[in-house]
C-alpha cells in the first residue's frame, strides 16, 4: 500500500543574535503543532534559535524565477539610490 | 552523510528537450550560478538528483540502524548519549536529504516507498554487520570520515537545495568523526584485548569503507554528465585517495595496522593502496551482503508499526479541521 502524503511545512527560525527569522528547510507534519515539534527536533537540536515559525508550504505566493528579470529590472536602474552614487569631498570625513 | 556511489547519472540528456534552453541551462551551471527548484531544467538532470539525493536520504536512513544496534550497550553514560546524538543527528539528515528530493517533483512517501520495495539503492557500507564497540569508533571515524570527503565538495553542488542540505550535514558531521575516533583511542590506549578489538574492526571496517568512494574511474561510464553539471566535483579515486592519505597518518597515531601489507607512500607523499575486491562491492550492492536483508526488514517494520501513528494524526488533524469549519459556520 503506498503510503499516504503528509502536508509539507516551511520553517523559519530567529537566532539569538536578533536577526529576522530566516527560512531553513522544510518538513512534513499533519498539523502545526507536530510541525513545530518536529521543526525543534530537526532544525535546532544545537541552539540554533530562540523562536521558530512554520508555515504550509502550499500558503507561500513567490515570485515566477522566469521573470526575474521584469520583476527586478525597475531596481537595477536606479544606482542613484545607493549611497556611493554622491560625491562627498574627502575633506567632508566620514559620512 | 553518507553518500557513496550514488552520483552516478543516466547521462541520457541525448533527447535533448529544446537545444536552446539546454543551452542556457549550461551556460547557467558554466557561471557557476545555483539551480533553484523552479527552474528550468533538463529531465536527466531532475532524474539523476532525484536519485542521487533520494539514495543519499535513504543512506542516512538505513545508517541509524548499525549504529543503533549498539546503543543499549554503549560502554558509559557519555559513550550512551554521544551515540544516541549522532544517531539523531543521521535521522536530521535523512530528512534534510528527503526535503531537498522533493522540491524535484517527487513525494517522500513515493521515494520512501520505492526504498521499501526493494527499488532503491542506498550505501553499500550498511550491510555490514557491527559486531564489537569498536565498530561504532570505526564507522565514525573512517565511514563518517569517508562520508566528510565525499560530502564537503556537494556542498558547492549546483543544484541550490541539495547544496543548502549538505551544508548543513557537514557542519554537523565533524562531531561524529571525532567521537568515533575518540572511542578508537580510548580502546587503543587500554588493555591489549581493548587494542586488539580496536584492529579487528579497522581489519573488517577498511576495504568496505575504501568501497564508499564507489567504482574506479576508469569503470565509472556515467561521471561525465554528474561533472558537467556541477552535480560532481572530484572523481571517484581522487576522493578515495585523498581519504587514504588523511586516514593513514590517524592510524599510525593510534598504532594500528591498515590491512593492507601492499600498501607504500610514494615520492609525491601519496599512500598507494593495493587492488580493491570490486567484486565483493558488486555482491553487496546486489543485495547479498552479511545484513541486506536485515536491514530491508527493519525499515519495513519500523515504517509498518509507525503506520497506525501516521493514520492517527492525519485522522486528529482532520478532526480539528471539521470542527473549526463548524465553529466558523455558526
Amino acid at each position: 500500500m503506498a503510503t499516504p502524503n503528509i502536508p509539507l511545512w516551511e520553517v523559519f527560525i530567529r537566532s539569538r543574535n536578533g536577526l529576522a527569522h530566516k527560512h531553513v528547510g522544510s518538513l512534513h507534519a499533519t498539523d502545526a503543532t507536530l510541525a513545530l515539534q518536529a521543526a525543534r527536533d530537526i532544525y535546532t537540536r544545537r541552539g540554533e534559535g530562540l523562536s521558530i515559525w512554520v508555515v504550509p508550504s502550499n500558503a507561500i505566493t513567490a515570485s515566477d524565477p522566469s521573470e526575474k528579470g521584469m520583476m527586478f529590472e525597475p531596481a537595477e536602474s536606479k544606482i542613484y539610490r545607493h549611497p556611493t552614487f554622491y560625491d562627498v569631498p574627502e575633506e567632508v570625513g566620514h559620512m | 552523510m553518507y553518500t557513496q556511489a550514488l552520483n552516478t547519472s543516466e547521462g541520457d540528456d541525448r533527447h535533448i528537450e529544446d537545444a536552446a534552453r539546454a543551452a542556457q541551462f549550461q551556460a547557467r551551471i558554466d557561471a557557476d550560478e545555483r539551480i533553484e527548484p523552479n527552474d528550468w531544467m533538463p529531465a536527466a538532470y531532475r532524474k539523476t538528483l532525484t536519485r542521487q539525493i533520494s539514495q543519499h536520504a535513504h543512506s542516512e536512513i538505513v545508517g541509524m540502524l548499525p549504529e543503533g544496534n549498539w546503543i543499549t550497550r554503549a560502554p558509559s553514560l557519555r559513550r550512551k548519549a554521544a551515540l544516541l546524538a549522532k544517531v539523531q543527528d543521521e535521522c536530521g539528515h535523512g530528512l534534510y536529504l528527503y526535503a531537498a528530493a522533493e522540491t524535484l517533483g517527487s513525494s517522500r512517501e513515493e521515494l520512501v516507498d520505492l526504498m521499501l520495495a526493494g527499488k532503491a539503492k542506498y550505501s553499500s557500507i550498511f550491510n555490514y554487520p557491527t559486531l564489537t564497540w569498536a565498530d561504532i569508533g570505526t564507522i565514525g571515524w573512517l565511514v563518517d570520515g569517508a562520508a566528510i570527503m565525499n560530502q564537503i565538495p556537494l556542498c558547492r553542488c549546483s543544484y541550490g537545495p541539495y547544496a543548502r542540505a549538505m551544508i548543513r550535514v557537514c557542519k554537523e558531521e565533524s562531531f561524529h568523526q571525532r567521537q568515533g575516533f575518540e572511542i578508537m583511542l580510548t580502546l587503543c590506549r587500554g588493555t591489549d584485548e581493548q587494542k586488539a578489538m580496536a584492529q579487528d574492526a579497522l581489519n573488517r571496517w577498511w576495504w568496505p569503507v575504501l568501497m564508499m568512494f564507489g567504482p574506479p574511474d576508469q569503470a565509472s561510464q556515467h561521471s561525465d554528465t554528474s561533472t558537467k553539471w556541477k552535480i560532481k566535483r572530484f572523481s571517484n579515486d581522487e576522493l578515495r585517495q585523498k581519504f587514504v592519505d588523511a586516514t593513514v597518518p590517524q592510524a599510525q597515531f593510534l598504532g594500528l595496522t591498515v590491512p593492507d601489507p601492499g600498501m607504500k607512500q610514494n615520492e609525491a607523499g601519496n599512500w598507494e593502496y593495493s587492488a580493491i575486491d570490486w567484486v565483493e562491492f558488486k555482491q553487496v550492492l546486489a543485495g547479498n551482503g552479511p545484513c541486506n536483508r536485515d536491514r530491508l526488514a527493519a525499515r519495513r517494520k519500523a515504517h509498518e508499526d509507525g503506520a497506525w501513528v501516521r493514520e492517527a494524526a492525519m485522522a486528529y488533524a482532520e478532526k480539528r479541521r471539521q470542527r473549526s469549519a463548524l465553529q466558523a459556520a455558526e
